[in-house]
């Protein structure tokens, strides 16, 4: 139905260190605001029931998936997306470059979701065993890989103890 | 630029070269791009299974905020071209299907209308207030009441609701039947499954001034989209460009004609103006081709050894409301030709017919029949062994074609050859990885406590990148099997492949460039892979059946040595000898035994495009166009082994270990090649445990609507796969590479269906069907354990 309300909303947040304005309707939600309005479209929409977790991105320290936030929800809050884990030109981000270099990704859709869920846990747990690897990523759905690689990439990023387990 | 290499790329696990872009989030998909003035277009899809449609009112809609046109399906009669199949099994009857929905629906998730507005929201919020009047019809669902007397008739020209009936065998089924010491019957299923591509499908189309029309399209066969686009919408192919960007993920699913294909072009044209859509998960899960969907009722005839002498198989394959583009050919000429499996069955009678029902059309999803026709020889041979209660390792010994065999025939059949293979040599290897004595001593011993752990054990070949050419129009199979790749090569050296062939994950721009980098001894650094645009790759048929190596890396392997064979000839002008006294290695021309000084490759292709010293005769430049159409097909094979812990008090299957032992030829890229290994295991882990498309039978609506419902695993439900290769060079092409992306999709379902079975042994359960979800399993055992009690 046509939403009754159809007063709009300035909402300041900011991604990846740049400050953002933006007037956005009642509806609109975060991951819409990222890629249409300020064109970061390395967030990707998978799903329309918070399953995929495709658009997973940092919010003020945790990994959110930005399909389940409305843009209004987010004003004030600091953001980082997949553009903002590597400086330009500079050095891939650790788990960005252990997707790489362990071949976790293929169509690479669900990729950036999974690199950002990913980097949330090793925040959390620097030393995590393959099978709470596997019960963190829950949340985000990968068809291409099986998911193995994907656990083998976190896992070069654990501690000696969980490497090679 | 470094030009000299002695590195052998092919053989190498080599990075992928295209990562970077996906890692950071540069990645480029379809809905990642935007035109200016571009319009949203949404489709009103049909509620009920099957319904007469009284009335279509668009009023409201066409009132409704930001609304640029409305449409129902009378409004573009006449104005679009019919979805017609690409394959047409002979004698099948095609159904008609518009494009949108005219007087009658048949599947929930039919489009009915459609409205383009300004924002997409908008156009999602008009399409709510388009009132329909539908008078409510009997639906079927299932293939087996479908053609039942009395159910409910889909379309006029397809009486009982079969479209094709399709026969293949060799051999006296009959006669062997009579002979054998037992005869068993087996009805198995192969449950409905949805692809599950995680970028949904969505469509840009921007029209040019001049009357042609840029398609942005997640295709895996973008030249296959621009001819049947072209002939239905009424444009030459040369005014049509598709332009497939990053897709993600195709599975089948992407490789079809879809009625949003055809009107996205159509109403760009109509409106001067682009005019995108994007599909919701939801929307996609009832509009979106389905897979698998089929019922078989088999008979083996065999001895008390345990030899099969023959089979005889009935298959239904349920292909949804109407004929998709190529689903006449799944049920048949790809699933039942195949049914025999790895095993020398000489007699052998199986009939396919493909059956319409109120559902969502169903196509090729990742192995497209070879999935079905693998389940029905490995469930055939299992049932023989849990029969005979023989060792499921020694009867399959005892059935194998064997390697002085090939090249073979299955039940001299005219169809279906194996060029090579051998079956020991997997089975061997995966029976090591797997640890397959100590394996089945732990599962042995558990048993007497109480735990039931099983090992499954599935074999599986088939053939791959359907060709030649000649061959597919006599299974009415209306396009070409061959590949186009070219080499161009600039003066300074630097080389860009154009490839017919499209990845969707898979790594072309890493793979072919190390088939490329090898034939033209360059630095993989030095190549460009091209690949979806069709303003630039010249022609091509695309990814799909497993053929991009076999078919699209051979093409790329002709042209390139094309390439080398007149960069030596010009190359032996420039040093003034004859052509046979050059030895080309490194990237350098030499003429060995002399002091001449060597040619760089940069030299010669800098030659070839200034023309000074060509030889008499030949045209100028270095870029080698080709059409490579195989004299044959390759045969994939191999042996996975799944160990598994089934939990008798809730039902639940625990993968333990799983094994895959693939021999697809020579492995262009192992690290790539794995990686396809372990997402097709997966995937068919997901249908044998997980996934299943639910209809209510009554109503024919849609239970499973949204991933909140249909079951794909997430990382914890799965274990690591282990993947290894046997390397059988395929005959049929210069790499010797067969295919590998449907291998695991192919083996995985029969294995864990073995290993439950394996486990569920000491209740008596010799069946089981998929998916074998955690309630299925518990009734199984409840029912045997109530059985036994009696």
């Amino acid at each position: 139905m046509i939403d009754a309300d159809q007063k709009r909303h300035v909402v300041t947040i900011t991604v990846n260190g740049v400050r953002h304005t933006a007037s956005v309707e009642a509806r609109q939600l975060l991951v819409h605001l990222l890629r249409e309005d300020l064109g970061l479209t390395g967030t990707h929409v998978g799903c329309d029931t918070s399953q995929c977790g495709a658009c997973t991105v940092d919010i003020d320290g945790q990994a959110v998936k930005s399909c389940t936030v409305l843009a209004v929800m987010a004003d004030g809050a600091s953001i980082t997306t997949i553009e903002g884990l590597a400086p330009a030109g500079g050095a891939l981000h650790p788990v960005q470059a252990a997707f790489h270099e362990h071949h976790a990704l293929q169509c690479g859709f669900c990729t950036p979701g999974m690199i950002m869920a990913a980097r949330q846990l090793l925040a959390q747990n620097p030393d995590p065993t393959e099978s709470e690897i596997r019960h963190h990523l829950a949340g985000n759905i990968c068809r291409c890989t099986g998911y193995t690689n994907i656990v083998r990439a976190v896992q070069s990023l654990a501690s000696e103890a969980h490497r090679h387990e | 630029m470094s030009e000299a290499t002695a590195t052998k790329y092919v053989g190498q696990p080599l990075r992928r070269r295209e990562d970077f872009k996906f890692v950071t989030g540069k990645g480029r998909y379809t809905d990642d791009i935007k035109s200016p003035g571009m319009l949203h277009m949404a489709v009103l899809r049909s509620p009920h299974a099957h319904a007469v449609i009284r009335q279509v009112d668009l009023s409201a809609a066409q009132a409704s905020p930001g609304v640029r046109l409305a449409l129902s399906g009378a409004d573009l009669a006449g104005k679009i071209g019919a979805i017609v199949p690409n394959w047409i099994i002979p004698g099948t009857k095609v159904p008609d299907r518009p494009v949108v929905a005219i007087d009658r629906v048949r599947f929930v998730g039919e489009c009915v209308a459609l409205v383009v507005a300004e924002t997409q929201a908008m156009a999602h919020d008009a399409v709510e207030l388009i009132d329909v009047n539908y008078e409510i019809l009997p639906a079927v669902i299932d293939e087996e009441a479908a053609i039942r007397d009395g159910a409910p008739q889909l379309h006029d020209n397809v009486p009982n609701n079969i479209t094709t009936v399709y026969k293949i065998g060799g051999g006296d089924y009959g006669k062997v039947a009579q002979e054998a010491d037992q005869v068993i019957t087996l009805r198995v299923t192969n449950n409905r499954l949805i692809p599950t591509c995680m970028e949904t499908r969505s469509i840009l189309a921007e029209p040019d001034v001049n009357g042609t029309l840029t398609l942005y399209l997640q295709s895996q066969v973008p030249h296959m989209h621009r001819r049947w686009i072209a002939d239905t919408v009424g444009i030459s192919e040369h005014q049509l460009r598709i332009v497939a960007p990053d897709i993600g993920g195709g599975f089948g699913a992407k490789m079809h004609l879809y009625p949003e294909e055809l009107l996205c072009p159509y109403l760009a044209r109509f409106l001067g103006v682009p005019v995108k859509w994007w599909e919701s998960r939801s929307e996609s899960h009832q509009s979106t081709n389905h897979g698998r969907a089929h019922t078989e009722t088999l008979e083996i005839a065999f001895r008390n050894d345990g030899k099969i002498l023959g089979l005889k198989v009935e298959t239904l394959g349920n292909v949804g409301a109407y004929l998709s583009n190529m689903a006449s050919g799944g049920p048949t000429v790809n699933t039942i030709n195949f049914g025999t499996g790895a095993y020398k069955i000489e007699h052998y009678t199986a009939r396919s017919r493909v059956v319409v029902t109120n559902t969502v059309p169903v196509d090729a999803y990742r192995g497209y029949g070879r999935p079905e026709g693998a389940y029905i020889a490995e469930r055939a041979i299992d049932a023989v062994a849990r029969h005979l209660d023989l060792d499921q390792v020694e009867v399959r010994r005892r059935n194998f074609i064997q390697p002085a065999d090939f090249p073979y025939r299955p039940y001299n059949g005219p169809a279906t050859i194996y060029d090579s293979g051998n079956y020991e040599g997997c089975l061997v290897k995966a029976m090591e990885a797997i640890n397959y004595d100590a394996r089945s001593n732990e599962r042995d011993q558990l048993r007497a406590k109480g735990r039931y752990r099983g090992i499954g054990v599935a074999a599986y070949t088939h053939m791959c990148g359907m060709a030649p050419s000649r061959r597919l129009s006599l299974l009415g199979f209306n396009r070409g099997g061959w590949e186009s790749a070219r080499v161009s090569v600039d003066s300074g050296g630097r080389v860009v492949i154009f490839s017919g062939s499209m990845s969707q994950g898979h790594g072309h721009v890493t793979s072919l460039a190390q088939i490329a980098a090898d034939v033209l001894q360059v630095p993989i650094e030095n190549i460009d892979v091209v690949q979806g645009d069709t303003r630039q790759v010249q022609a091509g048929h695309g990814t799909f059946n497993s053929r991009s190596m076999a078919v699209g890396g051979s093409s790329v392997h002709v042209s390139s040595t094309r390439v080398v064979a007149k960069a030596r000839k010009i190359a032996a002008g420039m040093l003034e000898v004859d052509e046979a006294d050059i030895s080309y290695q490194g990237g350098q021309f030499t003429v060995p035994g002399t002091d001449i000084p060597p040619l760089t490759f940069g030299a010669v292709a800098r030659m070839a495009y200034v023309g000074h010293k060509l030889p008499d005769g030949m045209e100028p430049g270095l870029d080698e166009t080709v059409f490579y159409d195989p004299k044959g097909m390759g045969a994939p094979s191999g042996i996975h082994m799944a160990y598994v812990d089934v939990d008798p008090e809730t039902g639940i299957v625990e993968i333990l270990d799983y094994v895959a032992v693939d021999d697809a030829g020579t492995i262009i890229n192992p690290l790539l090649a794995a990686g396809q290994i372990h997402g097709g295991v997966v995937q068919g882990i997901a249908q044998a445990l997980y996934e299943e498309v639910s209809y209510d039978p009554d109503t024919g609506q849609l239970m499973t609507g949204s991933l909140l419902d249909y079951a794909v695993p997430r990382a914890e439900h799965v274990p690591s796969i282990r993947s290894l290769f046997q390397e059988t060079p395929s005959p049929t092409n210069p790499i010797g590479v067969k295919g590998i992306g449907e291998s695991g999709s192919i083996a995985a379902p029969p294995c864990m269906v073995h290993a439950v079975l394996d486990a569920l042994s000491p209740f008596g359960i010799k069946h089981l069907d998929m998916p074998m979800t955690p309630p299925r399993v518990w009734l199984a055992i409840q029912t045997a354990r109530t059985g036994a009690s009696r």
